[in-house]
């Protein structure tokens, strides 16, 4: 282990002295920005788009673009550029680190500061609530800047439910209508009738969410280290079951961790798909049949449900060079200017209509309704109308999550499903595992940052 | 008979060594000194607080029962790689020490997946073995045999145990073979004039000759199973379904990198240099006192 994290330190190293140089003249080449990505193609495409048209803009600034892989490995490449002091100037971190990253410290350059120190001004009173809030401090303090956030919805063919004698205009609003409709689908002759992305993320979290009931302590750990799990509530150990029920019913198909299930709906493969709106990019141009949006079903027993979803995607990091080194005012200066572009809301709309992710800031959302977007493109507003279910007022089960050591507990939660559809354990055991384990998580970040 | 040649300069035999000892100190005590040394700390991911917690992480170590999980799957997952690999290889040695036609052709191609990186090796087994995209998957789901490595643990291991087993039996099929054509042929032909069958001359002759390769083989196949499956884990199973193809080194990997919890992981480590300590002078002892050539 230690050997490999040495060669990728040296490896490091030795890509860096080309990015030296120009920080010395910056007075007459353009300040060299370093920025980190973790989108695959077609989104990180687009992404590197924006990136290029702020470098046309201007010519002050330079941002360099570089695609690190996935969510997790380009927040451990970032962390460990970070610890052999090679850090990007501006790392993208999916929200699952936010925990993470607000421990960090010194590590990163909270955005307030940034600005406040800069003088660049961006107006945060315009971004949606849900948004704004998942990335700042209980006390309203941005510390990151928002970019594509997403949330969960419902991928449905429309020839499939054609096929089986479903309205295909209207998908069910509860889950015991959903599991109806599979059944149906099943009956129909579909192979897969159902099946789902990133099963943590959108059958615990969103989940929870929606239902309005806890997924953590302390409002989903907003107020302190010290919250612990509580996924193993009634509510949340039926939904388990339920899937388990129906994995072996054959109406629903466990897709695999994190993304893996993606691709089971733009290939046809499965009928309908639970999956980040982000997906729309992949699905406009892979599926080759007739296909809806609609939004998260609920459990229509539960009291209060459903309210607003949660958002998911990421949101961009400005960081120190390494735990001894800053960076130049210049230096800070070119990464404020790039926030500022990013939160113009023809930037802003130009990403949500072009990918799927949501409108960050109210401004562009009427930008893009007032253009007829979203009537030519019928389904492209259920993510923020999802977002603003309930009147749009977030209570503290639904105004995001923030646990360290996330990403791990993801995983664990991911573990425990996956020995419950295996029926080695059934749903109560498997939800009783993961708070346990889980909680230990919590515990190590606790001590880790304690008197941080 | 003997005469002792000493050199009277100190300093130009440790010239000599120093480019050794310099090597051996910048790649093995250095990295060895900093795991010992993480292991006795608590640090946040970024390095910025750390605290000495003595053995605090080891004992969390061992009594995690995640960290017992992953060594039964190495003790089955190791023993079943080196069985495996090791009957292979012995069989193929044989066969092909035969006088057959081609033998030339049929040992070149046997050594061949020795040059196959793991995790290409893991990639073309994905391929074959994939429950939607694979062309065996897909048959033993088509004739009605539920496979799913995904989702069922006990498929995964037989995976990841066939996949590793078959990119060592080359290594140890050449150590075979080699061992196999120095055993004398008078020894064999005597035992066939007493009257011994081939499949008694293989027990009685052949295999007891054969044992200072197969020992040696042994240890060289379980440090294979323990610490370079990595790359055929990570690209089929990632240690999962559940944690069931999670081995201790995977799970090195898994708390350092991807947890960030690098006190529990340098801990970890730490036991597995020991364990590699251990079985290194076994090794050693071994070849010069117990096993006969």
């Amino acid at each position: 282990m230690r050997r490999r994290f040495l060669a990728a330190a040296l490896g490091l190293a030795a890509a860096l002295p080309a990015a030296q140089p120009r920080a010395q003249q910056a007075q007459q080449a353009p300040v060299g920005i370093q920025f980190w990505h973790g989108l695959a193609q077609p989104l990180g495409g687009l992404l590197e788009g924006i990136v290029a048209d702020f470098n046309r803009s201007q010519p002050r600034y330079r941002v360099v673009p570089s695609f690190r892989g996935s969510y997790p490995e380009t927040m451990v490449a970032a962390i460990a550029a970070f610890r052999a002091s090679t850090a990007p100037h501006v790392v993208q971190m999916f929200e699952v680190g936010t925990g993470t990253m607000m421990a960090a410290g010194r590590a990163v350059k909270p955005v307030h500061e940034l600005l406040r120190e800069t003088g660049v001004e961006i107006d945060f009173g315009d971004y949606l609530a849900p948004v704004r809030s998942y990335y700042a401090t209980s006390d309203g303090r941005q510390m990151a800047m928002p970019f594509n956030s997403s949330t969960a919805v419902v991928f449905y063919s429309k020839d499939a439910f054609r096929r089986a004698g479903l309205d295909p205009e209207r998908f069910p609003e509860t889950w015991p209508e959903v599991a109806e409709a599979a059944r149906r689908l099943k009956a129909a002759g579909v192979g897969c009738p159902m099946s789902t992305a990133w099963p943590t993320w959108i059958q615990i979290e969103q989940f929870s969410a929606i239902h309005d009931v806890p997924l953590a302590t302390q409002a989903n750990g907003f107020n302190g280290l010290n919250a612990e799990l509580r996924i193993n509530n009634p509510v949340q150990v039926r939904h388990v079951r339920n899937l388990a029920d129906w994995q072996r019913e054959g109406l629903f198909r466990y897709g695999g961790r994190d993304a893996a299930g993606d691709a089971l709906f733009p290939s046809g493969e499965c009928a309908i798909l639970f999956a980040s709106s982000g997906l729309r990019a992949r699905v406009v141009r892979e599926a080759r049949f007739d296909w809806g949006v609609a939004m998260l079903p609920y459990y229509p027993d539960v009291a209060g449900a459903p309210i607003n979803s949660i958002i998911g995607g990421a949101a961009f990091w400005a960081m120190n060079r390494g735990p001894n080194q800053g960076r130049s005012a210049e230096e800070w200066r070119a990464v404020a200017e790039f926030f500022r572009y990013l939160a113009r809301p023809e930037v802003a709309a130009r990403w949500h209509t072009e990918t799927g992710f949501l409108p960050v800031t109210r401004t562009a959302y009427e930008q893009v309704r007032a253009s007829g977007y979203y009537e030519r493109n019928p389904g492209a507003d259920i993510p923020i109308r999802q977002l603003l279910r309930g009147g749009g007022q977030t209570t503290e089960n639904s105004r995001g999550i923030r646990l360290g050591g996330f990403v791990e507990i993801r995983n664990i939660i991911q573990e425990e499903m996956e020995k419950a559809f295996q029926g080695q354990q059934d749903a109560q055991q498997a939800m009783d595992n993961a708070v346990a384990r889980g909680n230990q998580v919590l515990r190590a970040f606790e001590r880790q940052n304690r008197g941080g | 008979m003997r005469r002792r040649v000493i050199f009277r300069g100190k300093v130009l035999p440790y010239l000599l060594l120093a480019p050794q000892i310099a090597v051996t100190l910048v790649f093995f005590f250095w990295p060895a000194a900093q795991a010992v040394r993480q292991s006795l700390l608590r640090e946040d991911p970024f390095g910025l607080r750390s605290e000495f917690v003595g053995l605090e992480n080891f004992r969390a170590v061992l009594a995690d029962p995640l960290y017992l999980n992953a060594v039964r799957n190495t003790a089955v997952f190791a023993a079943a790689v080196a069985g495996i690999a090791l009957g292979a290889a012995l069989f193929l040695a044989v066969q092909a020490d035969k006088r057959i036609r081609g033998a030339g052709v049929y040992k070149t191609l046997l050594i061949w997946p020795y040059a196959v990186a793991p995790a290409v090796a893991a990639v073309l087994w994905l391929f074959l073995f994939h429950p939607s995209i694979g062309l065996i998957g897909r048959a033993l789901n088509a004739a009605g045999m539920a496979w799913d490595y995904k989702l069922d643990g006990a498929q995964a291991m037989l995976l990841v145990i066939v996949a590793a087993a078959w990119k060592q039996v080359s290594y140890n099929f050449i150590f075979f073979l080699a061992g196999l054509q120095s055993i004398p042929a008078s020894v064999l032909e005597a035992a066939a004039m007493d009257g011994a069958r081939p499949a008694y001359r293989f027990w009685t002759v052949v295999f007891p000759l054969l044992s200072p390769t197969t020992f040696f083989l042994l240890v060289v196949n379980l440090t294979y199973a323990f610490f370079d499956t990595f790359g055929v884990i990570h690209a089929l199973t990632g240690g999962g379904p559940g944690k069931a193809t999670e081995t201790l080194i995977y799970k090195v990997y898994v708390d350092g990198v991807q947890n960030l919890n690098f006190g529990g992981s340098a801990a970890q480590s730490v036991i597995l240099m020991a364990i590699v300590i251990a079985l290194t002078a076994v090794q050693f002892r071994s070849i010069e006192r117990r096993v006969h050539y």
